[in-house]
């Protein structure tokens, strides 16, 4: 612990359906700087939103999808994301896959690809903290977790929620940088599709990964999720990654790097 | 006893939300900024000092606080004042504040900056732990 004391401050907002927190820590947290800050990070969330939402009908996404819009003329993240999840399909060997996933109002089949939008967005919003300089933060949106700590500051400390009862925390996990993404059913229920059968899956209540990238940990958790628990040999040959698994039995297993808390 | 007046601050601010909270998933979420003075201590018999926050008025009706604090740590949580009006209000108060007091000692005993679940959506945010964590530090 450090002797000096650290202020801390924290702000939500409601973007892209989700609740997204940010806390700062550092020894002035007031000023016209911070407020901006704070402000571009929301902004950037609303602007991805604005173009990638499968919730919005005048989305760049729902346009493209309904061949309302040409992807040239569309917002260049678009076709950014398309790229990525082509990427991410392919790292996971399938498990990841945007292609036709339940629309999430009407149910039918369409192009989702909200699973890495939401790690993505994240990432890109937290750009806007970097000038933030000697300050720490903690951006959490809806339970996937990025942070920052400068070197004079402790380590993050974040709770994994037990996935049968999210009001209690199962495992800790300290983090100076990086991320920590979580997928599982408790609090929407099995809406996670195995890409290979089109149906829900049920083989893992939840499935945690620790990592550099927010997007990516996002990405193999979900796959990981999909996939059921022998997804952990194939995480524990993902560099710079670990993960906590939570069979359906309620089994809990670890890659053999997965931090201790 | 600073800290202890931000422990009831922060609680009294979650309890506010649990009657504030509408399910309109835009804008921010916002509290009433609620003005809390420790308003008497007395002690238990399990050792601890139960600390007991003013009653504080709110859009909804009046909340007051207490913790027990026992070896530096909250032991407990109670809300004997809230607002129970009406049918929503009964709702809130049999499911929503077993789940806060819980929460408010899970987190502390855990000593945790915030969380990583199963996303969590708008509606379910207010029940969360994330929120009880986003309230003691806004």
């Amino acid at each position: 612990m450090t002797t000096r004391t650290l202020a801390r401050r924290a702000w939500v907002e409601q973007v892209m359906g989700l609740p997204v927190s940010l806390h700062l820590r550092g020894e002035r947290l007031t000023g016209d700087l911070i407020d901006e800050r704070i402000a571009a990070v929301y902004r950037e969330f609303r602007h991805v939103e604005a173009v990638l939402s499968p919730y919005r009908d005048d989305s760049d996404l729902s346009r493209w999808e309904r061949g309302a819009l040409h992807l040239e003329q569309a917002d260049p993240m678009l076709a950014q994301v398309i790229t990525l999840c082509e990427q991410a399909r392919r790292r996971t060997e399938g498990w990841f896959d945007p292609r036709g996933l339940p629309d999430p109002r009407t149910g039918r089949p369409r192009y989702d690809p909200s699973g890495l939008v939401k790690g993505w967005g994240a990432e890109r919003a937290a750009r806007h903290l970097a000038a933030l300089e000697g300050i720490g933060w903690c951006l959490n949106a809806g339970g996937d977790v990025l942070v920052h700590t400068p070197d004079d500051q402790p380590a993050w400390r974040i709770g994994i929620e037990n996935p049968d009862d999210p009001a209690r925390i199962m495992r800790v996990v300290e983090r100076r940088t990086g991320a920590v993404a979580t997928s599982g059913s408790a609090h929407r229920g099995t809406h996670i599709v195995d890409p290979h059968t089109r149906r829900p899956a049920i083989r893992t209540k939840a499935v945690t990964v620790a990592g550099p990238s927010l997007m990516w940990a996002d990405v193999y958790a979900t796959a990981a999720a999909a996939r059921g628990p022998d997804a952990l040999q194939w995480l524990d040959g993902l560099d710079g990654y670990e993960a906590l698994l939570v069979a359906r039995s309620g089994l809990l297993r670890a890659t053999t790097g997965w931090p201790a808390a | 006893m600073r800290r202890i007046t931000l422990w009831l601050l922060s609680t009294v601010t979650l309890v506010v939300l649990l009657f504030s909270y509408r399910t309109s998933t835009g804008g921010s979420v916002q509290t009433d900024s609620a003005q809390v003075s420790t308003g008497g201590q007395t002690s238990t018999s399990s050792g601890g000092t139960t600390y007991k926050g003013s009653v504080v008025s709110t859009r909804w009706g009046d909340v007051q606080v207490t913790i027990t604090v026992t070896d530096g740590k909250i032991t407990d949580v109670a809300v004997p004042v809230y607002p129970s009006d009406n049918h929503k209000d009964q709702e809130i108060n049999a499911y929503a504040l077993p789940v806060l007091r819980q929460e408010t000692l899970e987190a502390q005993s855990a000593d945790i900056d915030t969380v990583s679940g199963a996303t969590v959506t708008s509606d379910g945010y207010i029940e969360s732990l994330q929120a009880a964590l986003d309230a003691a530090h806004q």
